[in-house]
């Protein structure tokens, strides 16, 4: 295969793991969680080589996971001592991003991690990075990654669809029926941590925020089944992606800042046009409405 | 190692960060109890496609027509956030996190563009993501100062005003204060505040000065009053030592040595805070505790011969 057919394939499994886990976000309310934990990832990913003195899968999936729990585990806590819970992110989330940046800075420096890869993400290297897998051949490492964070994501969502629903629209009832709703949150904030740390090597760590929410919150214009957002966010995720891509390519720059400009495009045109809550509809229909009452009275 | 506080540069450097603390201090106050903790942090991000721009647009480094472009686009994505919020269902969550990591995308973009052409690589825009205090030159330092006395004479004069808008927003009105005034005043100071500290702590941490010395002051005052000046207390403490840190080593950015600074502090304030701090909680309760036991074994006497 072409080096730039795994450039796209490797952004469209951002998109799609991405899109999935972020239609729970937004349903959960928790999207700026998203944004702490892609922060706090880099912490786990420095530790992760500080210690093994190396950046491979295994340690690093590692080393996120438990910066994206205690993430999680830090803020409720500030939270249950009175701090508003946005004041709470924002304390943890800045505190352990600097934490990693000076470690980088001052121990790391120079390896292979550096802060700029941190933040933009390094998509045009992932081709030379090759692992041989059986059956599949040499493929890139992180797009092997990808391909095993969006089947574990898929198997999740998949084999606890109905808990998942329950917990994100009504906790309480979720509470009630005995579904176990704190673990469900900490395996979800475990999901969103190796989404976050695989689509890191592709996109960074802030603009997989755009991927996260923002394909999630365009999907949520358009339906109100929990199913079709799901389909919709996926496919939309892959769009900007491969949009990203293509815009990158064109002026050459920055394609992960590419993917998350085009996932805003998307998600403008979704704004403006969606025929369910969209601009252009509510507009229309609040005039329809205003004509119609206006009839009636005549 | 004392040698580089008697560096005229670095003094200027120390003093512009030291009031830029002080100025984040007081406005993070204020956005602490407007519940906006994490807008500062979508603000800053979203500022960064217009500094590029202004860059790009004029050709050279001038701080302050770099803060005009911060401040425009700072400005876009905050009405791009009320406008998503209030016209659909979208949450203001959701809505910040997608202008935070829309427009930073595009920041990066454009300074992806910027940095190949001529000059772009020198032009130090690179430190404006972690913030480069060392990289400022003497004008850049006025700029700053400049604003930041601004900003910290703003809220001082109008502290009664501030007071009544923030807590009780009806009795505002009642005694003629224009709310939509005191909105515009509180964006515009907040953006100013942003946008002149995201030369020296960087796009990304800025919003830790805001947080962190507001609810670290919260741990010692009941007070709004005293809230504010322990709040500038701590962020200017946050700043000086920060800056004076990360001026040791060569290259070291000053935003997160600043930010970890602030953040000792803040868990210094959360163990051994006069209010609410968890050792006092904690003696308190154990007092409670004790008090309790005490009455018991008064009312009930045989209980101490069970015992």
């Amino acid at each position: 295969m072409t080096y730039s057919a795994w450039i796209i394939i490797t952004a469209s499994l951002v998109g799609l793991s991405c899109g999935f886990i972020g239609v729970f976000l937004i349903l959960r309310k928790m999207a700026m969680m998203a944004d702490a934990i892609s922060h706090t990832v880099l912490l786990g990913i420095v530790l992760a080589f500080l210690i093994t003195e190396k950046l491979s899968g295994a340690p690093m999936l590692i080393g996120a996971i438990i910066a994206g729990l205690l993430t999680a585990f830090l803020v409720q806590w500030l939270h249950s001592l009175d701090i508003q819970l946005h004041a709470s992110m924002g304390i943890v989330f800045t505190t352990l991003f600097a934490i990693g940046v000076i470690l980088i800075a001052t121990s790391v420096g120079n390896a292979h991690l550096d802060v700029q890869h941190a933040l933009m993400g390094e998509i045009t290297f992932i081709p030379w990075n090759t692992i041989t897998l059986p059956l599949i051949g040499q493929i890139p490492q992180a797009t092997a990654l990808l391909g095993a964070t969006l089947f574990v994501v898929l198997f999740f969502i998949v084999a606890f669809y109905k808990e998942w629903k329950i917990t994100s629209f009504d906790p309480a009832l979720a509470a009630s029926l005995g579904i176990p709703v704190l673990l469900m949150h900490y395996l979800f904030m475990g999901l969103v941590s190796i989404t976050t740390v695989a689509s890191f090597d592709a996109v960074g760590a802030i603009m997989v925020v755009a991927m996260l929410i923002t394909p999630a919150a365009s999907a949520y214009l358009w339906t109100d089944r929990l199913s079709y957002m799901l389909i919709l966010s996926g496919g939309f995720g892959v769009i900007s992606a491969i949009a990203g891509y293509f815009i990158a390519a064109w002026i050459d720059t920055s394609i992960s800042g590419s993917m998350a400009f085009a996932s805003g495009l998307l998600f403008i045109v979704s704004f403006l046009c969606s025929p369910l809550h969209g601009l252009l509809s509510t507009y229309r229909r609040s005039r329809h409405r205003k004509l119609s009452s206006h009839t009636e009275k005549a | 190692m004392w040698s580089i506080l008697l560096s005229s540069n670095t003094q200027w450097v120390l003093a512009s960060t030291i009031i830029l603390g002080i100025a984040a201090g007081l406005v993070g106050s204020i956005a602490y109890w407007k519940k906006q903790s994490l807008m500062s942090d979508a603000l800053a991000h979203a500022s960064l496609p217009g500094v590029v721009i202004s860059f790009l647009l004029i050709g050279e480094k001038n701080l302050l027509i770099l803060i005009l472009g911060a401040a425009g686009s700072a400005l876009a994505g905050s009405l791009f956030i009320q406008w998503v919020q209030s016209s659909t269902r979208i949450t203001e969550d959701t809505a910040m996190g997608m202008v935070l990591s829309i427009f930073y995308g595009l920041g990066i973009m454009l300074l992806t563009i910027a940095n190949r052409t001529a000059g772009g690589n020198q032009s130090g825009l690179d430190s404006f993501i972690f913030g480069q205090a060392a990289s400022m030159v003497r004008f850049d330092v006025f700029t700053m100062l400049g604003l930041a006395c601004l900003v910290i004479l703003v809220v001082c004069l109008g502290f009664k005003e501030w007071k009544l808008y923030l807590f009780d927003a009806s009795f505002a009105k009642g005694t003629g204060l224009s709310l939509t005034f005191m909105n515009i005043l509180y964006t515009a100071v907040l953006v100013t505040t942003i946008v002149i500290g995201i030369q020296a702590v960087g796009v990304i941490l800025i919003a830790a000065l805001l947080i962190i010395p507001a609810v670290s002051a919260r741990y010692w005052t009941h007070s709004f009053r005293w809230m504010l000046v322990l709040a500038a207390v701590f962020g200017g403490a946050s700043g000086g030592i920060g800056t004076f840190i990360s001026a040791l080593g060569s290259g070291w950015p000053t935003g997160p040595f600043i930010v970890v600074t602030a953040a000792s502090f803040f868990t210094i304030s959360l163990i051994f805070g006069k209010e609410r701090g968890i050792l006092v909680r904690y003696i308190q309760y154990k007092l409670h505790q004790k008090e309790v036991h005490v009455r018991k074994v008064n009312t009930h006497p045989e209980a101490k011969g069970a015992k």
